[in-house]
């Protein structure tokens, strides 16, 4: 009971921000014609998978007290990869998929070497390589376009048992056990993948201790013996990773390449705030990726939410602006109930 | 007490030098298993950097060390931590938003079969270390930073003794702990040398070192001065060995038979969540007034609440019998109060660490050194000139980092800061924590010496033997109130110790309530 | 540091750690200048590089920047950052061209100085990370133009005193860099001179300290933050006087380069540490280092490239040299 209260309490920004959700969401579909409907599930889970991928790269730095500017440069990148190489026979599809995630997690190593044996600061530092990662991705894809198989894409971009029905498996998805779980959208399924084979791991294991460890204090895990360079180096890797896998999401989605900048500097601005939203701090040592995935489908919600009140498109940024602005001031409430001012104070 | 007489840990000709500061000079030194070492210095005396380099924090620049005979160079805290070398820092080594579980199981934490932590296992180990050292009161899953200080140094000491040391290191580790924790350390160390441990305690007090120490070293200027067993020398011989002087009288003569004095500062039934409840309180010219108890009672939230960095208080607050709001620290600077507050943590709170001396020392009074909107240069170089004379802040040149100032010196800039103000209540939370004797002396008179020129002094402390030495009043707090008054020949450690623990809460007590006076 | 005029130690030609990134970023600025004149000495014949004119061309589109740069720096100095600047940058010109006649300008920094306020109002007040905060602002901010303008350029021109601004010149010296170096004299003097410079960088330096030596610490962030929107939208002004209206993303090419700029002059972007001479230099080197790139024809891709690996690159030779205050 004391135990339960103690992790509710030290989990309150996850809570917010699953509410949060919860209240737009529910909003949205209880307004929208076909609300909690499969196809609206399929659509909103398609719609959040980027930038859900993307909030979670940035998590892993900042957990550790870094900020990756670099994120949507990274998912820019492996997008225009994607675009290139994610076609042609099964076997070449499936190596083009391995070497867009490797190219994504390289990316992240190399922030990570760039940070930790460059000594620079991980926001100045990813502000450089990103602008590298999207010059690579403009060599690669000058102007949008590019393809992505039509079987692969449908496949990963619809339900469970669109899925197995493409590709014929579990009796081209009839069989009676999976039943359950046809409904389950892809991309939602390949999240739930990433989570529990990649995430949960990592953050139990004793590097992924030792990245919120050096966020909390770097000098005290130093003095621990944490290994500082190797837990840095592997928070920048695996949000390599992430953005990579958002990046060949995206392509799997639009079916194209696009080295936008713009496009990629609002991934990275909105990976912030998702991380912020979720209840992450940005100085470090305490949060999640799952948190910071909730806070992106908090952003992801307020804009499908846009369409069914039908505003008007030339007020929609003004909208989008003000309640991004809102949430991410809610954790201000806080500083109203601080008796010691000293405590707002780094 | 020395069942092996061949030495556990040998430096030879080890030396260091930061920039151009020499912290070691070829020093020479040993320790052996089943004894409690006490290292002794002031301040700068090159103790940190002779543990730092035994810990594998930084690297000697010359010399060799011996570990059980072999020779070692640790390239950092993990290779010294592998060969049974653990330290417990003066600055504490807990990362405040991991768990007590997660902070004491940090680099060798018991595994799942897929080599993830194990968390319950985790959970009872670090409950089995938590009960040994008699904190079952903190649950595992606490973060570390909703702990108290004294906690938090016990949750130290459990982590250090999980790693299975074989020479544990102490550096002022009991500096934050309540008098209680201090002796269930002191068995916890004395069962550690039964076990042939090897143990080095760095401490200030002096009265830990007769307790505990079966032998010591003193280190002067970065040099090992002389090692001799514990008892061979009295605290007096001690100390000179220490600062390398005669020692005058410790404490400053107290005026005396002083009449009444006008009250200056006034405080009444000040209260603040359930930390204060119904402080009253008068300073008056020209005294000093001791803050004493037990850690966490409510002393350093006083003096935060009188210098406007709490909200949500009740209560009245008079200086010169005039009521006065306090909600920001500038304005308890501001002239008409002339408040000043040298806080706990002079590297966090005191100082701009990375700044230059001069910068540091003007800081907080840069109104005065300004003509117009600008400031003027010569105007500031002398103030800071006379601070750097008066308090014989030894700087080689006021335009370097603060940060590299010894401890002491860093104190004096703190203070000096604020005496540039002009201040005429002057707050101090425990100003000597972690400085060296011979600074020590130079603030007892510096503090005497502003009384004497009118200043009214509240002055918290951990040490005893400065509530004695230094104040003219003492008043104890217990769970937020004050419940006891101590004056002239009433100041001695009995009955500093009866009141703390809030023994005597009798006839002589003062009464625990002032709500008579409240507004 | 901000030691002012305190006596420096006279052991010799030695360097405080904040000049030595100016003297490596000033040396690379030579770099690129030689680079681009042995370009155009192996095709055009001529080293059109070292004309003063190219030079004093090349200083009035750097003013624009260096501008925003030094707005950026304060913020940067407190240890904060704004990313509101490429929408108050646009807010200024557009809001400023659009009410036209003697008032465009004073409007168009007003503007700033409102969204500056907000921000510090946001970070010093309710205590939001600035990363974060401004990011809103910036997006409110542009939320209202698309709403007040409908998504394009707005019909208003820029009024005739914000084109002399823009483009005029006194003696053969383009106006741009005349506000430029009255600017950076004034946040020289800030920064060196003032009591307000010497909290700025005490709060970058440790907040905590500073607000219990008794320094008004809000004031001092709102005021950094009024001073970076005013800049920005003192850009935006000129920058749609030089462009003869305001545009739709006017501001976005602004942001990147000039925290770049503030970097490369070695300010530490954690902040209270750096000199404003080197957030000029920095300005110089990324606006000069553009230029020869597009004169080699450059594609945008290269220029993504070599723009990173350039920031790296300073800075690894920065880190190297600089020591490291734990």
């Amino acid at each position: 009971m004391n135990d339960l209260r103690l992790r509710l309490g030290q989990n309150l920004g996850l809570l917010l921000a699953i509410g949060l959700f919860l209240l737009f969401w529910l909003v949205y579909n209880g307004l929208h014609p076909k609300g909690f409907s499969t196809a609206v599930l399929i659509q909103n889970a398609n719609e959040s998978f980027v930038i859900g991928a993307v909030a979670m790269a940035q998590t892993v730095p900042v957990l550790a007290g870094g900020l990756d500017l670099s994120v949507g440069a990274v998912m820019t990148l492996v997008n225009c990869l994607a675009s290139v190489l994610v076609n042609g026979s099964g076997w070449q599809m499936v190596l083009g998929i391995l070497v867009c995630l490797a190219a994504g997690t390289l990316a992240g190593w190399v922030n990570g070497a760039v940070v930790v044996y460059g000594r620079i600061q991980p926001i100045i530092a990813t502000l450089a390589t990103g602008a590298v990662y999207i010059g690579i991705a403009l060599f690669i894809r000058p102007t949008p376009g590019g393809e992505v198989d039509g079987d692969l894409s449908w496949a990963l971009t619809n339900d469970v048992y669109e899925f197995c029905a493409t590709y014929g498996l579990f009796d081209d998805g009839e069989a009676a056990w999976l039943a359950p779980f046809a409904w389950i959208p892809m991309p939602m399924a390949i999240m739930l993948l990433v989570i529990f084979l990649i995430w949960i791991p990592f953050r139990n294991s004793v590097t992924g201790r030792g990245v919120y460890a050096i966020g909390s204090s770097e000098g005290a895990a130093y003095m621990s013996g944490v290994r500082i360079d190797r837990c840095k180096i592997a928070a920048f890797t695996l949000a390599g990773f992430f953005a990579g896998l958002g990046g060949l999401y995206l392509a799997l989605q639009t079916s194209s390449g696009n080295a936008d900048v713009p496009q990629a500097g609002a991934y990275t601005l909105n990976s912030i705030a998702a991380v912020v939203i979720g209840g992450t701090s940005l100085m470090g040592g305490s949060g999640g990726a799952i948190c910071s995935l909730i806070g992106a489908m908090v952003i992801r919600a307020i804009s499908f939410n846009f369409r069914i009140f039908d505003i008007a498109p030339l007020l929609q940024p003004l909208f989008e602006g003000i309640v991004l602005l809102g949430a991410v001031s809610i954790g201000a409430a806080r500083v109203f109930r601080v008796k010691n001012r000293l405590e707002l104070l780094g | 007490m020395t069942p092996d007489n061949s030495p556990f840990l040998e430096l030879s000709g080890v030396s260091k030098r930061y920039g151009g500061v020499r912290a070691l000079e070829k020093v020479d030194f040993a320790c052996r298993r089943g004894s409690i070492h006490a290292v002794l210095g002031e301040n700068g005396a090159g103790k940190s950097t002779l543990i730092k380099i035994i810990a594998g924090v930084v690297q000697p620049d010359e010399g060799t060390m011996r570990l059980a005979g072999q020779q070692v160079r640790f390239r950092d805290p993990l290779a010294a931590n592998a060969a049974g070398i653990v330290c417990i820092f003066q600055e504490l080594s807990l990362m405040p938003d991991l768990s007590v579980a997660d902070n004491i199981g940090i680099s060798n934490p018991p595994r799942t079969r897929l080599g993830l932590i194990d968390k319950r296992a985790q959970r009872r180990r670090t409950e089995e270390l938590l009960a040994r050292v008699g904190c079952e009161d903190v649950n595992p899953l606490e973060q570390v930073r909703n702990l108290p200080l004294s906690r938090r140094q016990m949750v130290e000491i459990a982590k250090a003794l999980g790693r299975g040391p074989r020479l544990l290191i102490l550096d002022e580790a009991t500096s934050a702990l309540t008098s209680s924790d201090v002796l269930k350390v002191y068995d916890i160390l004395k069962k550690l040398r039964e076990e042939g441990l090897c143990l080095l305690y760095i401490s200030h007090r002096m009265h830990e070192i007769e307790a505990l120490a079966d032998t010591c070293s003193v280190f002067r200027n970065g040099r090992h001065i002389e090692t001799f067993p514990a008892g061979t020398r009295s605290p007096d011989e001690i100390v000179q060995l220490m600062i390398g002087r005669e020692m005058a009288h410790v404490y400053p003569p107290k005026p005396e038979g002083r009449g009444a004095v006008p009250p200056v500062l006034e405080v009444q039934d000040l209260r603040w969540g359930d930390r204060l409840n119904g402080v009253s309180l008068e300073v008056g010219k020209g005294e000093i007034v001791g803050l004493g108890g037990l850690d966490g009672q409510g002393q350093r939230e006083l003096q935060l609440a009188l210098f406007g960095v709490l909200s949500g208080l009740s209560g009245r607050v008079l200086v010169d019998g005039r009521p006065v709001t306090l909600s920001s620290p500038a304005q308890a600077k501001h002239r008409s109060i002339g408040m000043a507050l040298i806080p706990e943590d002079r590297k966090t709170e005191g100082l701009m660490l990375p700044m230059s001396i001069a910068d540091n020392l003007g800081m907080a009074a840069m109104g005065s050194l300004t003509s117009g909107v600008f400031i003027d240069p010569a105007k500031e170089r002398a103030a800071i000139q006379r601070m750097v004379d008066k308090l014989k802040i030894k700087a080689g040149d006021v335009a370097n980092p603060v940060a590299t100032l010894s401890g002491g010196n860093q104190q004096k800039v703190v203070i000096a800061k604020w005496l540039l103000t002009e201040p005429r209540i002057i707050l101090l939370n425990d100003p000597t924590r972690g400085i060296d004797v011979g600074t020590k002396q130079e603030l007892y008179q510096l503090l005497r010496d502003l009384a004497d020129a009118g200043a009214s002094i509240l002055f918290y402390t951990t040490d005893y033997d400065e509530l004695i030495g230094c104040c003219d009043r003492v008043l104890i707090l217990y769970d937020g109130r004050i419940v006891r008054e101590l004056q002239g020949g009433e100041i001695n450690e009995k009955a500093i110790v009866a009141a703390s623990l809030n023994l005597g809460a009798d006839a002589k007590a003062a009464p625990a309530n002032h709500s008579g006076i409240s507004p | 540091m901000a030691t002012g005029s305190l006596p420096k130690p006279a052991s010799g030609w030695s360097l405080s750690p904040e000049d030595k990134p100016i003297l490596i970023a000033g040396a690379f600025i030579l770099v690129i200048l030689a680079t681009g004149t042995a370009y155009t000495l192996a095709t055009q014949g001529t080293a059109s590089f070292l004309s003063p004119v190219y030079l004093l061309q090349q200083l009035q589109v750097g003013a624009f920047l260096g501008i925003v740069a030094a707005g950026a720096m304060l913020v940067i100095l407190l240890g904060h950052i704004d990313l509101s600047i490429p929408w108050t940058l646009t807010a200024g010109a557009m809001l400023g061209s659009a009410i036209g006649g003697p008032y465009a300008i004073p409007v168009g920094l007003a503007v700033g100085m409102v969204v500056g306020l907000m921000n510090g109002l946001g970070v010093a007040y309710l205590r939001v990370p600035s990363m974060i905060f401004t990011l809103g602002v910036n997006a409110v901010m542009r939320g209202f133009m698309v709403m007040l303008t409908g998504g394009y350029a707005p019909q208003s021109t820029a009024t005739p005193l914000m084109s002399y601004l823009a483009t005029g010149n006194v003696l053969g010296i383009p106006m741009p860099l005349i506000v430029w170096a009255v600017l950076s004299v004034l946040v020289v003097l800030l920064l060196q001179r003032t009591a307000i410079g010497r909290y700025i960088y005490a709060i970058g330096n440790r907040e905590r300290a500073a607000y219990l030596s008794g320094i008004n610490t809000r004031m001092v962030i709102i005021l950094a933050f009024v001073v970076s929107g005013a800049c920005s939208a003192l850009a935006g002004v000129l920058l749609a006087g030089y462009s003869s209206k305001a545009y739709q993303g006017m501001g976005d090419p602004y942001l990147l380069p000039a925290i770049a700029a503030v970097v490369i002059g070695g300010t530490n972007i954690l902040g209270g540490r750096g000199r404003y001479l080197g957030t000029v230099v920095g300005t110089i080197l990324i606006v000069l280092l553009t230029s020869v790139l597009s004169v080699m024809q450059m594609p945008e891709a290269g220029r993504q490239i070599i723009y990173g690996l350039v920031i790296i690159l300073m800075l690894l030779v920065y880190g190297r040299q600089r020591g490291v205050i734990a």
